[in-house]
């Protein structure tokens, strides 16, 4: 998740990079994402990867898939977790996710693991969320 | 947050991220971050810090290594934290240890434990934080401490700590297949799990399993059928429906498992018919999920046993896709259209224009998955086309990645389809001028060997004329300033071999040339060293035809700077040359026969031209040789490491005594060749040899003539067979095939007219009069009844690019109106509007003007409805349209920034900041100020630097 100035705002892995991997790689991606118009597609291939981006106001969502990967799916996976990340903040905006960075990765958490989606029910993603803000 | 409490966060923190958001610049926020680091490194190890002053800690933590900067001095902390009993707390820890640590970090050791312990937790949240880290930090050793716990798990009642589980055996079997070889039965009994989260997870392990074997998995073919027609037919629960899809996730993930399962198999294939035709019929294409689901049908439909309505319908649907004005849907249709085509070849023709369009397209990624459409569907009657297309793409872009992708491709196309040996050359010398330091070095020994052993055909005459047409050619590409390393081989090579063989050109031309090449490369040894191999062979080959060699005297000085050279190899290459120059012409004709680079090699592996010299040498006394295999210490010793190696993986450790060194030559050359070292002094064998696997033909010049003819061959051997049909006749057949030469001259013109009116802008007649011409070449739509459709589309295509055209300078209204259609969402979410950051009010303080918008909601809102009242066709009311309608904030956003590129401006300052204005706040604003109203109490305010920090990302 990065802001359009190409600040990070959140990043997950799910295979290991270290840390100077990963600054090049999003420094790359976000700089081939920021150049694009929006009359084009959302989806740019990036060495063996294709990244399915996602611009939600001043915020834009990258996920980095294999080739195989339906990538309409994939931007509107971002959606889901756009909405879910709406219902639980309330017009989500990018300083939610600044300020509750862990709750964002909890929810994230819920809907991937392992690099698949294994979670689509808004309820079922939220809960666990919820329950640990009452602990 | 609202409604989920107020901040638990200090005033550092919030200042923290509020500099951080606020920050302009990479530089800018480095600065923060290594301020943040030194703060921390003296707060954090600390005593006594309480709790949720820690947990806010790790969190600072978590943002110093998001923004690019090493946080380990606090990793420790972090374990610690997952000791804790709050759950929150214990939950952040592992958060972040999942964030800094990867598998092989020693910390991990210390969490295990941890985890170990929160499996058998009661609470299940706990359970699923600890499974959540099994996935991220478990490795192959440590997988047996949590196995048995993980398998308890999967029985458990909560559904959330099965799914978990499920994917925590899941990472098992990623990580080391082995260990859970006999638990994949577990994925199929959670497949059939009464909770449809849980079997919507296992999909994703069961994709893998029968991915690596589809075999084994057939019996479920019914199962995952009547899953998905379930799914299809709404009986899940409604949460998981997304935008009125009924669990589209989990439709695509099955769509996906049957194409693996039906892939080739009838009888699992007509299994699947009915269900796929369902889906395609209720399928709502007028949302993004709905295509993406369709998408998947067409995969599955055109990787499973053909069916000939299925193809229909997805033909269909990739008409609509390539139609549609939405790039992504067009991206998806090219790469649906890709994998349908292998089936029914006979679908590309009807979209030949659509396909032309994207492939002019100025979105790259549009373009790049149009050439990978051409690859697919090359062949020999439209590989002139395509090739010519694909190397002027490469040409024109940087990415060395992709450009090495593009060139293979290219490579491959042509050696698969070359029309004739002409084309191949040409586009080769075009491919290599272009990337030739990205192309695999294998097609530059493979365009070699086509120039040397000409097509097979025996057809000496062509042959010639071949290398007649590559030596000239070559000769005018060497004027252009830097070629690639791997071209100049390639044309050293070609210049040494064929560069006299036709008399066109003279010694000294050719030899002038290659000095220029070596004096111009001169940091590059591999370069130099080709020429100079080349420019002995020029010599070699004048001197046999008894002509009198004079050499150039830029020659003759490169000749003394390489005698001097600090690379032993170009040394040896240029005592070689002066060795050569001083032979008699027959000697010479022996070791450099001309034209013999395809001729077959005779090795004696014997050596048994050496018998005698051995011979000699044992009368004299010398011992004899005795194979490496009898000689007693060394049996024992390769007896030893027979043994171990097949006791390798019982014992970890070896107690035996480690074997002798060898020396290494022993290993290197064959036994024969070792004789000859033990017994007789054989000057240096290693070298030579060596420098042949590495460089190019050279002769040693400080051995015996016979010598010489050996290693020459070993040299040659290298270019001559290895892998093709060995030698091409050698005799002078005088038959002529000039049919060849002249439709390959045909060809190329015909190419190159094309490409020229590629290149002219002409007027959009003529354009779409090129791009059917495009078309035929490329769909090989030349019979007449295929063209007749094509014109008809031409005409209905042309006007609609009349129409796009003039879409565009009507500002991103329309497009904005277009796209809030798709981007639909349930009505709990319809909230309009912008947040209060887009108000203006720069200057105002932040309370009073909170207060001011608290009262006036209602005002707005009126004011919200009145232009959405006047609805009329112009464009005002467009816009108006779009901004109280909004379900995106994107949109919106996508308009202030486009009429107002500053980033730092306030979208409220655009060109109708009544309109924007009246919908600043959408039905539900008090929740939204409420939850800003905290935020600003901190001094995080909209009118600060960045607005944009407060912008909702939904409307």
């Amino acid at each position: 998740m990065v802001n359009k100035q190409g600040q990070t705002r959140l990043a997950q892995y799910y295979e290991w990079l270290t840390l100077e991997e990963r600054r090049a790689l999003e420094g790359e991606i976000v700089r081939k994402c920021l150049a694009r118009n929006e009359q084009q597609c959302s989806f740019v291939e990036h060495r063996n990867y294709k990244i399915v981006y996602r611009r939600y106001a001043s915020l834009f969502f990258l996920v980095g898939v294999d080739n195989d990967e339906n990538e309409l799916a994939i931007l509107e996976f971002i959606h889901l977790l756009v909405e879910t990340m709406d219902r639980h903040f309330g017009n989500v905006c990018e300083l939610d996710i600044m300020f509750h960075l862990e709750k964002a990765h909890f929810m994230l958490e819920e809907m991937v693991m392992n690099g698949c989606i294994v979670e689509t029910s808004k309820a079922n993603i939220l809960t666990p969320v919820q329950l640990l803000e009452k602990t | 947050m609202g409604s989920q409490g107020g901040f638990y966060q200090s005033k550092e923190f919030l200042d923290l991220v509020k500099s951080i958001g606020e920050a302009r610049s990479k530089a800018e926020e480095d600065r923060i971050v290594l301020n943040e680091i030194e703060t921390l490194k003296r707060r954090i190890s600390e005593p006594d810090i309480p709790k949720r002053k820690m947990k806010e800690y790790i969190i600072r933590l978590v943002y110093i290594e998001m923004l690019g900067h090493d946080a380990s001095f606090g990793y420790i902390h972090a374990v610690k934290m997952t000791h804790d009993d709050s759950l929150l707390v214990k939950r952040t820890g592992y958060l972040a240890v999942t964030l800094f640590l990867n598998e092989d970090h020693d910390l991990i050791i210390l969490i295990v434990n941890t985890i170990q312990k929160d499996l058998k937790s009661d609470n299940y949240l706990v359970v699923c934080a600890a499974l959540n880290a099994v996935c991220k930090l478990i490795n192959e050793e440590t997988i047996p401490a949590v196995l048995p716990q993980v398998m308890e798990l999967l029985a458990h009642p909560k559904e959330a700590v099965r799914k978990k589980a499920i994917m925590a055996l899941h990472r098992f079997y990623q990580k080391s297949p082995s260990s859970v070889s006999h638990l994949v039965s577990n994925f199929r009994k959670r497949l059939c799990d009464n909770d449809p989260g849980v079997m919507g997870a296992t999909l994703c392990p069961l994709f893998e399993l029968i991915a690596r074997d589809v075999n084994s998995y057939k019996d479920l073919v019914i199962s995952f059928v009547s899953i998905l027609k379930q799914v299809a037919e709404r009986r899940l629960s409604k949460a998981y429906d997304y935008h009125q899809m009924p669990a589209p996730f989990i439709q695509i993930k099955l769509l996906k498992i049957l194409a693996l399962l039906g892939s080739g198999d009838k009888q699992a294939s007509e299994n699947m018919y009915t269900v796929v035709g369902d889906i395609f019929r209720k399928c709502d294409s007028s949302s993004n999920i709905g295509n993406a689901v369709l998408y998947e049908c067409i995969c599955c439909v055109s990787s499973i046993y053909p069916n000939p309505k299925l193809l229909e319908s997805a033909a269909d649907v990739i008409s609509r896709f390539l139609k549609s004005d939405s790039h992504n849907l067009k991206y998806m249709g090219i790469d649906a259209l890709g994998r349908l085509i292998k089936i029914s070849p006979e679908i590309a023709e009807q979209h030949q224009l659509a396909v032309i369009d994207c492939l002019e397209d100025p979105d790259d990624t549009l373009k790049r998955k149009t050439f990978e459409l051409l690859y697919k569907m090359t062949k020999s009657t439209n590989v002139e086309v395509i090739v010519d297309r694909m190397i002027d793409y490469m040409i024109s872009i940087n990415d060395n990645h992709y450009k090495t992708e593009i060139a293979s491709r290219c490579v491959e196309l042509a050696e698969q389809f070359a029309p004739s040996n002409q084309w191949f050359i040409q586009t080769m010398n075009r491919v290599f001028e272009h990337a030739g330091d990205l192309v695999n070095i294998k097609v530059a020994h493979n365009l070699m060997r086509l120039i040397a052993e000409g097509f097979g055909e025996d057809d000496d005459n062509a042959d010639t004329k071949l290398r007649s047409s590559a030596v000239e050619s070559y000769l005018r590409i060497l004027g252009e300033p830097k070629l690639p390393s791997v071209f100049l081989q390639v044309i050293c090579w070609v210049l040494g071999e064929y560069g006299t063989a036709d008399g066109m050109f003279s010694a000294s031309d050719i030899t002038g040339k290659l000095c220029d090449v070596a004096e111009a490369y001169s940091n590059d040894e591999t370069v130099k060293a080709y020429a100079t191999t080349a420019l002995m062979k020029i010599y070699a080959f004048e001197i046999a035809a008894r002509r009198k060699v004079d050499m150039l005297p830029e020659c003759q000085s490169l000749m003394e700077e390489l005698l001097a050279s600090h690379s032993t190899d170009l040394q040896q290459r240029a005592y070689e040359l002066q060795a050569v120059i001083g032979l008699d012409a027959h000697a010479v004709a022996c070791i450099m026969p001309s034209d013999a680079s395809c001729e077959d090699i005779e090795v004696d592996r014997d050596l048994s031209f050496l018998n005698d010299y051995i011979q000699e040498a044992i009368e004299k006394g010398a011992q004899p040789y005795i194979p490496e295999s009898e000689r007693s210490g060394m049996l024992n010793i390769s007896n030893f490491r027979n043994q171990d190696h097949h006791e390798a993986s019982s014992h970890g450790l070896r107690f035996e005594a480690y074997e002798l060194p060898k020396p290494a030559v022993q290993s290197r050359i064959p036994q024969t060749l070792i004789a000859s070292t033990e017994i007789v002094p054989v000057p240096e064998p290693m070298y030579p040899r060596e420098s042949y696997q590495t460089t190019m033909p050279s002769i040693p010049s400080d051995a015996g003539s016979a010598e010489l003819k050996l290693r020459l061959e070993g040299v040659q051997k290298k270019w001559g067979r290895s892998t093709y049909t060995p030698a091409t006749s050698t005799s002078n057949s005088t038959s002529q095939k000039t049919v060849n030469g002249t439709s390959q001259g045909d060809g190329a013109s015909t190419v190159s007219s094309m490409r020229e009116t590629y290149d002219s802008r002409k007027p959009q007649v003529e354009v779409s009069h090129e791009k059917q011409k495009l078309a035929a070449s490329l769909f090989g739509g030349s019979s007449k009844t295929e063209k007749r459709p094509a014109t008809g589309h031409k005409a209905a295509k042309a006007s609609s690019h009349v129409v796009e055209k003039s879409h565009v300078p009507k500002s991103s209204l329309e497009v904005a109106s277009e796209k809030a259609a798709p981007a639909q969402q349930p009505p709990d979410l319809l909230d309009l509007g912008e947040p209060t950051a887009t108000s203006t009010a720069l200057q105002l303080d932040p309370f009073k003007q909170l207060e001011g918008l608290l009262d006036a909601t209602e005002v707005a809102s009126a004011v919200n409805g009145a232009p959405a009242a006047s609805r009329s066709p112009d464009i005002m009311a467009l816009y108006a349209d779009t901004a109280a309608g909004i379900h995106n904030k994107n949109d919106a956003d996508l308009l202030s920034g486009l009429s107002n590129p500053s980033v730092t401006n306030m979208p409220g300052t655009t060109a109708m900041p009544q309109v924007t204005q009246s919908s600043s706040k959408g039905p539900n604003p008090k929740d939204s100020l409420e939850k800003d109203a905290l935020v600003r109490q901190m001094g995080v305010n909209p009118s600060s630097q960045n607005p944009n920090l407060f912008k909702d990302l939904l409307g």
